[in-house]
């Protein structure tokens, strides 16, 4: 082959040398060139070029936008392929918002040959990806869901890829294509009818399987119980009739499937079993010899960590994964680190980070840098008491102080500094360390500070006394940057200050030192040298001047910032990563789940905190703050809102609160039956008003999240995070409140209060005064239930950190649906129930107006959530919906509920409904609940929770009769 | 999704390079020095995997030629592994058994066979037959 394409040129070689002159010579290559001319003239030599020589920022492409479309809309089956290839390498926005339209002509026309369709599919891919908006969601979503009934399996592969792309973002318009999904799915893992030519190895379509699935993780969840269950059976076989084999690839391609298969069984919070099948899965593959599959498997693992509780079984491979720790092959060392990063909680942080400490002696250049970051960060999550995370940071810094970065030490710094108890014990650390030959200039930087802040409390230590702490720091000196003689100048201030009755020889010294640096070249230097010299002139004013640093402000860890913050660039965000986020803001069950008592760790995502700007020009300030006094301390420059309130914080406090109060307790026990479900919509805002602390997310949400939900977070702020999880069990439940401090300083003057509503018990067990630093606190709450009613319990919480204090009410999600219990009730049992039913009160019926308009299954899915189970088919109607549950309380006992709710297909926002039970009480409430779940709740903008609280008197003046309108009016 | 695709010998020389991500010309060249220079000393008993800045790496060698995609670090990576073996055998077909020189005699077919089998950065098609036979309606129209 090789050598028929080369006659030509041997034939050219040999003519130029039987060449007589340069005149001769140069006809002869011009006639080659024009011979290649004649060869490519066409338009796909044009196109070839284009798609090879040029990148979609190039000039040159916008001239011939026109062109590229004429040949896309052209009848050339031959320049439409190229047309759309090159469009599809190297189209940017300008091509998107020019093309779009006509691309998808071309995929939905059924005149063109699958090849064509393909390419536009995948033409479109770019384009959207380049310009999300110019794939109208409203009619594509339709389309969309057609195209997934394609034959030709290079289009369905195309196609699906584009679908990856479209749910990634906006899953919502796209619930259409879920059922296609999976009949794919399960078509391709039965082998139904795939052509020969898409078996590879004996597998169909691999990645056809692998896209599938990966367009279903987009998905939140599966309602559908149908399909829910055949997309399960396809997973279990997947799961259970993977084998390894001999062939290579036969292996690969049936992996590539089980670890996507992997992350949709994790994705979907499958049942408990299958869980744990995943797990044992993972926990073969770390243990593999087969690097690929070993690399997966913990790859896979630290994902499955992000989303739900394995920590239990994953701890019991630790040994395993530190072997690979040590690996020869960086990429699983890379990918054991991150899974130990991962896995590591109060239990087992001290083993971990021991181990990485031991590591980075051995470790390559490539992983020092991340590997003393995640060993910090990890000592500063869960250090089971700081003196030991004050040690870690020591020796990380002593063993690799290259690559510890000023983020890690700064951090120390402001924890000894916040923490009185550890400021003697870091002194007599940091002294020891002086006496190590070599050290790394970070240690003494670090050392430096601390004994400049602290080495008064050791004077009376062998070796500590002022002078001799002096000539220790002293003797780095000569070795060190001019950073760290910045600080040390500023650390022989503060000795001097702090060296009473004055050492007149030391004095002379130090003064000696500034006097030198007063001519340093470094203004900085100068400028410190200058200044602390008249300074310690100037005696008992210099007490005042170079005090103590006063406590840094609580902020969040620029350590784990910038853990988060390394960005990752996938054309998708990333599956997981968005499910991690979406927990965050509805439940983070990573954070309740934890069961262990003294749990003092936080496994917290940090939340972001806006002033990240201030953060990070405060850390920076660090550096300075030990000195030069002309600079603008960072204490001052930072959120004055601490000053304000201490300032302002009594008349806030004894002000609107105390008078508000009452308004709210009335709101809850006063109207009854009425209006509380709209009660606390507008409690927390309140103390919003009157505490500068701002809550992170939105309460209203979070607790509706909740009220679906059994765990997940009910209130955040940067102080302290409120965490949920709860079990019920008939007219019974039990809630824990995980208190979790986030600083690195107490909460204290800690209260709880349940306001209970008159229908429940509540007992909460005995909350803590003082949260320590970084630790969780759990407190059970029993709840009873005495009889069916909509109230809502409120929870009145307070803590003081610092000067501020805090005080938010927030509602307890022990609300009516917790006691239900979805029951499935068949036709013959459930007509003649309903008939002996009859009439009020025990059987209710109410025309429902101003209803947000859902689908049938829409409205299924609602009900379901609420523990009302649909059964399909039980009315002849199609256009009615039948449920039946079970409530509890202990009034009722068990009671059966029954609901039929008529809809109106021409007008989706009206209905009728009629509710049946053997209580009247209980029919009444669970009318008026499901009437409140349908009306239209306009949704919420970011801070719906302020509306202001004085509007509350008129509520029940304006629309005591319609909860629907009170709560349409607070929103 | 796939960032590029190399191609390159153990000696570095690149034998074809698509991007799919718009790269200036002297960063495509650092590219593919980085890229050569993380896939050619590593052990065949190591993983196919490497992280490369803030992407990965899939790689794999053929006799001596090292074939390279740079994909998300969300991506199955197994199911790209397989993606070069089928690239491979496609080309082995087409070439009847390929060697580096039909690489580089027959760059512009190499390039026209990767546009039929990868658009965009995602895989267009995965029937081998379906890209041979293209290719012969190709070569019929020159």
């Amino acid at each position: 082959m090789a050598m028929s394409g080369m006659r030509g040129l041997s034939v050219f070689i040999s003519d130029i040398r039987n060449c007589q002159n340069k005149e001769q010579e140069r006809l002869r290559v011009d006639k080659e060139l024009g011979n290649i001319r004649n060869r490519f003239k066409n338009e796909k030599v044009g196109y070839i070029v284009t798609s090879c020589m040029l990148n979609e920022n190039h000039d040159f492409l916008r001239l011939i936008i026109n062109c590229v479309r004429n040949d896309i809309i052209g009848r050339n089956e031959t320049f439409q392929c190229l047309a759309l290839t090159m469009v599809g390498n190297i189209g940017g926005r300008e091509f998107a918002e020019s093309l779009a339209p006509d691309v998808q002509k071309l995929l939905i026309s059924s005149s063109c040959r699958p090849l064509v369709r393909k390419k536009a599919a995948l033409c479109l891919l770019r384009l959207y990806r380049k310009n999300p908006d110019v794939v109208n969601v409203d009619g594509w979503s339709d389309r969309m869901t057609q195209l997934l009934d394609e034959r030709d399996l290079g289009v369905l592969t195309a196609v699906m890829s584009l679908l990856v792309a479209l749910v990634s973002k906006n899953y919502d318009a796209y619930w259409g294509c879920l059922p296609k999904c999976v009949r794919i799915l399960e078509r391709l893992s039965r082998n139904q009818d795939i052509p020969q030519d898409y078996m590879y190895y004996g597998i169909p379509s691999p990645w056809l399987q692998v896209k599938t699935m990966r367009a279903l993780q987009y998905f939140p969840t599966i309602e559908d119980p149908n399909i829910r269950r055949s997309l399960f059976e396809v997973l279990q076989r997947i799961l259970m009739g993977t084998d390894i084999v001999k062939n290579v690839n036969k292996n690969n391609a049936s992996h590539a499937v089980l670890f996507e298969a992997l992350a949709l069984v994790m994705h979907l919070d499958a049942e408990k079993e299958m869980m744990s099948q995943c797990v044992a899965l993972l926990g073969k593959f770390i243990a593999v010899r087969e690097p690929n599959i070993r690399y997966l498997g913990l790859e896979n693992m630290t994902r499955m960590l992000m989303v739900i509780d394995v920590q239990d079984i994953i701890k019991k491979h630790q040994a395993q994964i530190i072997t690979s720790l040590k690996d020869p092959d960086i990429s699983i060392r890379r990918r054991a680190l991150d899974l130990l990063y991962g896995m590591c909680d109060v239990t087992n942080a001290k083993d971990i980070v021991e181990e990485l400490l031991q590591y980075l002696s051995t470790a390559d250049f490539a992983m020092c840098e991340e590997l003393a970051l995640k060993a910090a960060i990890l000592a500063e999550k869960f250090a089971p008491d700081l003196s030991w995370y004050v040690d870690v940071i020591l020796q990380l810094i002593d063993k690799a102080g290259d690559f510890v970065s000023d983020d890690i030490w700064y951090r120390v710094v402001q924890f000894v500094t916040n923490n009185d108890d550890l400021q003697p014990y870091a002194a007599v650390k940091a002294r020891e360390y002086l006496d190590k030959p070599a050290l790394h200039e970070t240690m003494v930087k670090v050392s430096a500070y601390i004994l400049g802040e602290y080495s008064h409390l050791l004077a009376r230590r062998p070796g500590c006394s002022p002078k001799e702490i002096f000539s220790v720091l002293h003797e780095k000196l000569p070795t060190v940057s001019i950073s760290t003689i910045a600080i040390l100048l500023s650390t022989y201030a503060k000795i001097l200050m702090h060296t009473q009755p004055p050492d007149p020889e030391l004095q002379d010294h130090i003064w000696a030192i500034f006097n030198k640096y007063e001519s340093c070249i470094d203004a900085e230097i100068q400028q410190r040298a200058v200044e602390y010299f008249t300074l310690s002139k100037k005696g008992v004013a210099l007490m005042d001047i170079l005090a103590e640093m006063p406590k840094f402000p609580e902020r969040q860890s620029a350590l784990i910032k910038k853990a988060e913050d390394t960005e990752i660039d996938t054309a998708e965000q990333s599956a997981i990563k968005l499910r991690a986020q979406q927990q965050q803001h509805t439940s983070n069950a990573l954070v309740v789940t934890d069961q262990r008592p003294a749990n003092r760790s936080l496994p917290v995502k940090v939340p972001s905190i806006n002033n990240n700007a201030e953060a990070n020009t405060a850390d920076r300030g660090l550096t300075e703050v030990n000195g030069t006094l002309s600079r603008v301390d960072p204490q001052s420059a930072t959120p004055s809102a601490d000053l304000l309130s201490d300032l302002l914080g009594p008349l806030a406090i004894e002000g609107p609160p105390s008078a508000a109060a009452p308004d709210d307790q009335n709101l809850i026990s006063g109207l009854e039956g009425v209006s509380n479900s709209s009660d606390a919509l507008a409690l927390a805002p309140l103390e919003e008003q009157s505490n500068s602390v701002q809550p992170i997310g939105n309460i209203a949400e979070r607790f509706r999240a909740l009220c679906l939900k059994d765990s997940g977070v009910l209130y955040e702020d940067p102080y302290i995070q409120i965490g949920v999880k709860a079990e019920w069990q008939a007219h019974h439940g039990r809630l824990v409140l995980f208190l979790g401090n986030k600083n690195t300083s107490p909460l204290v003057s800690v209260q709880a209060l349940i306001l209970p509503p008159s229908h429940l018990k509540m007992e909460l067990s005995l909350v803590p005064e003082t949260i320590p630093p970084r630790a969780q606190v759990q407190c059970p709450l029993e709840v009873v239930n005495l009889r069916p009613s909509r109230d809502v319990a409120v929870l009145d919480f307070s803590y003081k950190f610092g000067t501020i204090m805090v005080n938010v009410k927030l509602r307890l999600p022990a609300v009516l649906n917790k006691f239900l219990q979805p029951i499935s009730v068949a036709a013959e049992e459930f007509f003649p129930q309903w008939r002996s039913l009859s009439g009020p009160p025990l059987k209710l019926q109410e025309v429902v107006r101003g209803v947000k308009p859902l689908s049938l299954p829409e409205m299924a899915n609602l009900f379901n959530s609420f523990q009302l189970m649909v059964t399909p088919g039980l009315d002849p109607n199609p256009n009615n919906l039948v449920a039946s549950t079970t409530f509890y309380s202990e009034s009722t006992r068990a009671m059966l509920c029954l609901i039929r709710v008529e809809t109106d297909p021409s007008d989706r926002t009206q209905l009728r409904m009629t509710v049946a039970s053997g209580d009247p009480l209980l029919t009444f409430e669970l009318k008026e609940f499901i009437k409140e779940q349908l009306v239209s709740i306009p949704t919420p903008s970011p801070m719906p929770a302020l509306a202001p609280p004085q509007v509350q008197p008129t509520i029940p003046a304006t629309g005591a009769t319609d909860p629907g309108a009170i709560l349409a009016g607070l929103l | 999704m796939i960032r590029f695709i190399l191609l390159q010998n153990r000696q570095g020389k690149t034998r074809l390079a698509k991007y799919y991500v718009p790269l200036e010309e002297s960063e495509k060249h650092k590219v593919e020095y980085e890229v050569h220079r993380l896939v050619v000393n590593r052990d065949p008993k190591f993983t196919n995997f490497v992280e490369f800045r803030t992407h990965k790496i899939i790689y794999r060698r053929y006799a001596g030629l090292f074939f390279s995609m740079c994909v998300d670090i969300t991506d199955n990576e197994l199911a790209y592994l397989e993606c070069i073996h089928l690239f491979v055998e496609i080309l082995d077909h087409f070439f009847s058994n390929v060697c580096e020189l039909d690489l580089v005699f027959n760059f512009h077919k190499v390039y026209l066979i990767l546009d039929e089998f990868i658009l965009a950065g995602e895989l267009q098609e995965t029937s081998k037959k379906a890209i041979i036979e293209r290719m012969g309606e190709l070569e019929k129209q020159e």
